[in-house]
């Protein structure tokens, strides 16, 4: 007997969306204990029919047909009153932004009691006390110390701990994931993974796991759900779905997984090769941030990059890998000198970067480009593509008509139609906006490009799609490119030589195969260890093995 | 807590010099004689006043001398000496005072507390006829002259339905004591005070209004919601509690327009407070008493600052322990 | 944009605000061509009631000036002095508070302490102060206007600045050997017009509550008839004239409130947070 039965859900979107419902015609059943993840890329509906078993869909949304079963009694359609009885009782949920997802004016035991306070239970100091053992259960340190924290006062990983505990409180029969690992570092991710493991084993409990990774869903589904626009596509139990998907759609995005294969020896040794020149030598940079100095205040210091030396020769990619607050980021941006290094030299070619200033720093660094993170950002709203591609020829002094003409020419060599030069950036997806980005980066015909986390806000597929470009690119115009991410897969695709970061210093660099299979310091192998998804590459290399 | 406090003590002290020597060099920059500036008017022809001036005030001395005699003599609370009042400045200002604080904070408390009940209300409320006549109100609230609405609420409420006194602080010649003192001045104080706070009733409204509705769209809430909360606790432990950091943020950045509406409200009203004495010092031409008003005006503003900035750090443990 | 536009004009305020202001714009602009003699000249014996002789609508006042030329020639004052003293607060605010913005530090905290000193100062006081001091002219009284208001306008360029130079567009635009000055006027600036316009659109609400406060008080320029001076003369006589308080102040009602139906029609079109939502 299954615990929740959806059958024929649809949910309307509000008018004038880009399609009228959310999702359509989506069956599915959970089963007491089981974990079973729902798949898929941004827009597919993942998010939607959790939300609904919930009956917490957004204002404007609402359900258009079909049941939601629980306990035989259809909870699509009870009252607020009855629904608030099921809520955090029988069901509860994680979402994906545990900062925000906790008011920052309470105290987390307090919002750990207001559980069992909304559903009349138990005295003030039961509470309290319940509270402190649930923290302690979720693996939160000084428990007693944490009831009286302050959600800001708790890293991310703490805080999806306390959203878990609030989700235990009450011993529910479902527990409902929203994405609730992908704000956070990969080996926090690896913890709170095994946490909803663990819980859901002692507790008997079933979950719903939401989420667009299939190498989450590897390592802890039972059964899978696959959605794509709004629409079931694929379900079945995991080792099915993940080494025998049978509709096109799954099979496309397991493809796209970027795994820590080897890459294809013709790339091995044939670009970046180190007896190539040095085209990029970074000498002992250093930057420290102060934060919160006053009058009255100690001021915080971080070392963000403390002694970074290397050398990238022509044509090769070094990675520089690491989790957020590793300075990776703040690393690719001294060297370009769009933050200032406190000391240390960056020698471009034959031009020292670090002594330059003004109007010869703003052209020497044309040699230098960067392709950035988030395609919504990285693109002006107001100004047309043709516009974004030009500028920086334009202040270099190249006239107008020639750099438009080079703006169609570089258009066509990322993949886009040139025609695109009248068009502003909201027409583009987001994958094409990070051509045009990569396309501005190449309009000043740099030696060096710094790519920063490019792929990471991207979907999937389209990442796998952009990262066959930037390998075709560099090939072709024999570029050299330092790889800024915080994926060690991403990484192993496209990297020659890959650096790991921690806390801003280097703690491990050497030849990607080096690096991956053979770690010398103990927090890459961390890293790679929390990696989700590990078992089943090896499975699907056993069983592509096999056949 | 109590460095943030020190924290601000030392930056509003640095206001106030700065205000100072503002005062300074208006006097300097305004056309004519330093002395007869300060003067004023009717004493600007009074030779042995105008040369006592200068000696006090240093005003032969380099400018830079003038301007530590000036600041010294501010920060004793010299403010200078009215001739048209034959008094200090700061004596004039004493006596008026107790009034302006009385109107100003009453008027800040009647703004706050009805502002934010009437924010609450429309924003729970959302879309009904409730939210649509409190927005209405607070929209015509919002646009309307403060003094024309004072002249207005003296007309109807004082000479037409004769319910309320439209005129002064207590009632003349009664001599009255003890509660019936305070009864008195009470009935005196309802017209100003109410028609001074109700621009910024509808001004904190608006922004409850606002905040409150932005605040319920944000995951918190729904975390709230998830737990099997009711709506009215979700609102006011979680919606509410973060709805007012903006509310009074805007409070204190709008203390200084319920010290300037003080001087419409005062005057209208015949209300004896500094800012009526600043009324009447535009028609004298008095300028020591139209600075010193200004300046002590300014120290009002920065308490009301001080004030809300505690208000910010009891309701915000960021700041508190952060 | 243009959707912009038409969001702004189904809005039923913003459309009534527009009404409105037209109807003003329009007494100002052709008002003073029909009263073309000056609103200070005695046309009739004073106290006259409105609506009790022919030609003079609504009466006239103590010195039996007629009413109506007042508030038509009322209306170019209160519109001028608005529209001027907002352009001259942007002028003054907009470079400060994207200099702020834009270079953070030192000059981000020295321009800060400038703006923050001039809101602390109870804003009316220091108009009355300054107008107290320098003569009561047009001039002066816009320029008053636009020293005590110019602070909203830098602090809120200044956190538009802030969060768009941190765009990764803007960081493309420094790479590709743009000026800073070029970064600010065509990278930044640009998009931080919406609520910048939002704005201006309510000062100049503001800017006109200002005016009438100045002028009933008796510090507005004496040559010119204004809405305020109007309510001011009639004060000491509203107990046997009321409709003297009355009149003007409704034309001011009206005015500020179009301002602030605009605004806010303008709030809604410009920054649609609420159509992101249904992304």
């Amino acid at each position: 007997m299954s615990l929740l039965e959806i059958e024929n859900l649809a949910i309307a979107l509000p008018a004038g969306a880009d399609r009228p419902f959310a999702v359509e015609n989506v069956t599915f059943s959970l089963h007491k204990g089981e974990i079973l993840c729902i798949v898929g890329e941004s827009g597919s509906g993942k998010s939607m029919s959790a939300n609904a078993v919930m009956g917490l869909l957004p204002e404007g949304v609402t359900p258009a047909e079909g049941r939601i079963m629980f306990h035989g009694r259809d909870i699509l359609h009870l009252s607020e009153e009855n629904r608030r009885d099921i809520r955090g009782k029988s069901i509860s949920m994680i979402f994906q932004e545990p900062l925000s997802a906790l008011n920052p004016l309470m105290r987390v035991g307090a919002q750990i009691c207001e559980v069992f306070e909304a559903h009349n239970l138990l005295t003030p100091q039961e509470r309290m006390r319940r509270a402190v053992e649930l923290l302690t259960e979720v693996g939160l340190p000084e428990p007693e110390k944490a009831v009286r924290a302050y959600p800001f006062q708790l890293s991310g990983g703490q805080r999806q701990r306390v959203m878990i505990a609030m989700a235990l409180a009450l011993e529910p029969e479902i527990l409902i994931a929203d994405e609730p690992t992908t704000a956070l570092d990969v080996t926090t991710q690896a913890q709170i993974l095994s946490l909803i493991e663990d819980l859901r084993r002692k507790h008997e409990m079933a979950v719903i796991f939401i989420t667009h990774d299939f190498g989450v869903v590897a390592d802890i589904a039972d059964r899978v759900i696959v959605m794509q626009t709004g629409e079931i596509v694929e379900q079945g139990p995991a080792e099915d779905v993940l080494l025998r998907p049978t509709h096109p759609y799954t099979r496309s995005l397991i493809a796209a997984i970027p795994g820590m294969k080897e890459r294809p020896p013709e790339a091995e040794g044939k670009a970046g090769s180190q007896e190539s020149p040095v085209i990029l030598s970074v000498n002992g940079l250093n930057k420290t941030f102060s934060t919160g100095g006053g009058l009255f205040k100690q001021a915080r210091v971080v070392h963000a990059v403390n002694d970074l030396t290397f050398d990238l020769h022509l044509g090769e990619t070094i990675g520089i890998v690491g989790e957020s607050g590793s300075g990776k980021s703040t690393a690719g941006r001294c060297i370009i000198r769009l933050i200032d290094p406190d000391c240390g030299t960056v020698r471009l070619s034959d031009v020292e970067l670090t002594k330059l200033s003004g109007q010869s720093l703003r052209m020497a660094r044309s040699k230098a480009q960067m392709i950035f993170q988030d395609p919504f950002s990285s693109l002006n709203p107001r100004a047309r593509i043709g516009r974004i591609l030009t500028e920086g020829p334009i202040a270099h002094g190249v006239p107008r008509v020639q750099a438009m003409e080079r703006a169609r020419e570089l258009l066509s060599l990322v993949g886009l139609d040139p025609s695109a030069v009248d068009r502003f950036p909201h027409e583009f997806s987001g994958g094409q906006r990070q051509r045009i980005g990569i396309a501005r980066a190449l309009a000043l015909d740099p030696d060096v490009i710094i790519a920063d986390e490019a792929v990471s806000a991207l979907d999937v597929s389209i990442q796998a799609q952009v990262l066959d470009l930037l390998a075709d690119l560099k090939a072709r115009l024999n570029l050299s490119m330092l790889f800024v991410t915080h994926d060690l897969r991403v990484a192993a695709q496209i990297c020659d030589r890959i650096m790991v970061m921690r806390r801003g210093e280097v703690v491990e660099m050497g030849p990607t195969a080096q690096v991956l299979g053979q770690p010398n310091h103990e927090y890459t192998r961390s890293l790679l260890a929390a990696i989700p998804g590990r078992h089943h590459e090896q499975a699907m290399r056993l069983a592509v093995a096999s056949e | 807590m109590i460095r943030f406090i020190l924290a601000r003590l030392v930056k509003a002290a640095v206001i106030l010099l700065a205000i100072m020597i503002f005062n300074f060099l208006l006097i300097h920059a305004a056309p004519g004689d330093p002395a007869a500036v300060m003067a004023g008017e009717a004493g600007a022809t009074d030779e042995k006043f105008i040369a006592d001036l200068r000696a006090r005030f240093g005003l032969d001395q380099p400018f830079a001398v003038q301007l530590w005699t000036y600041v010294k003599a501010t920060v004793q609370l010299d403010l200078g000496y009215s001739y048209r009042q034959s008094m200090p400045v700061i004596d004039l200002i004493w006596q008026r005072l107790p009034a302006t604080i009385l109107l100003t904070m009453t008027a800040f408390v009647i703004a706050l507390v009805l502002g934010v009940i009437a924010g609450v209300l429309a924003a729970s409320k959302q879309g009904t006829w409730w939210d649509t006549v409190i927005s209405t109100l607070a929209l015509l609230f919002y646009a309307t002259p403060l003094f024309w609405v004072a002249l207005m609420a003296s007309l109807l409420f004082s000479v037409v339905l004769g319910w309320l006194p439209g005129y002064g602080y207590q009632t003349i010649g009664a001599n009255y004591t003890g509660i019936d003192r305070v009864l008195d001045i009470g009935k005196h104080l309802i017209l100003p005070a109410t028609t001074l706070g109700l621009f910024f009733m509808a001004v904190y409204m608006r922004m409850t209004r606002a905040s409150m509705l932005e605040m319920s769209r944000l995951d918190f809430v729904k975390t709230a919601r998830a737990k099997g909360l009711s709506n009215g606790v979700i609102q006011r432990r979680h919606v509410l509690r973060n709805a007012l950091l903006p509310v009074i943020t805007l409070a204190g950045l709008q203390a200084g327009q319920i010290v300037g509406g003080a001087v419409l409200t005062e005057t209208v009203f015949a209300w004896p407070g500094i800012g009526r004495l600043l009324f009447e010092a535009i028609n004298q031409r008095d300028y020591s008493v139209l600075l010193g008003v200004f300046f002590v005006s300014a120290a009002m503003v920065l308490l009301f600052n001080l004030i809300t900035d505690i208000l910010y750090v009891l309701v915000d443990p960021r700041i508190r322990l952060g | 944009m243009l959707e912009g536009f038409k969001r702004f004009t189904s809005n039923k305020g913003a459309a009534i605000g527009l009404f409105i202001l037209l109807i003003v714009i329009l007494t100002a602009v052709l008002g003073p061509l029909i009263y073309s003699d000056s609103p200070w000249r005695m046309v009739q014996r004073p106290f006259l009631p409105p609506f009790t002789v022919d030609g003079l609508p609504l009466g006239t006042d103590a010195l039996g000036r007629d009413v109506m030329a007042g508030l038509v020639h009322g209306a170019r004052v209160s519109l001028l002095v608005g529209l001027v003293s907002t352009v001259v607060a942007l002028v003054i605010g907009v470079p400060i508070g994207a200099a702020a913005g834009y270079f953070g530090g030192l000059v981000d905290d020295a321009l800060m302490r400038f703006t923050e000193f001039f809101q602390t100062i109870p804003s009316f006081a220091l108009a009355i102060v300054l107008l107290a001091i320098f003569q009561p002219s047009l001039f002066y009284v816009i320029l008053a206007i636009a020293v005590v208001s110019w602070p909203p306008v830098a602090r809120l360029v200044r956190g538009e600045v802030l969060s768009l130079r941190s765009r990764e567009y803007v960081e493309a635009a420094t790479l590709s050997g743009q000026s800073t000055f070029q970064i600010i006027t065509r990278q930044i600036l640009p998009n931080a017009l919406p609520p910048i316009i939002v704005l201006a659109s309510l000062m100049v609400a503001t800017a006109i509550l200002l005016e009438s406060s100045l002028s009933f008080l008796g510090l507005g320029d004496p040559n010119v008839m204004s809405w305020g001076y109007m309510i001011g003369t009639a004060r000491t006589v509203i107990r046997t004239a009321w409709w003297l308080s009355f009149i003007p102040g409704v034309a001011i009602l009206l005015t500020v409130l179009a301002m602030n139906l605009i605004g806010e029609g303008l709030n809604d079109a410009l920054n649609p947070r609420l159509s992101r939502k249904s992304r």
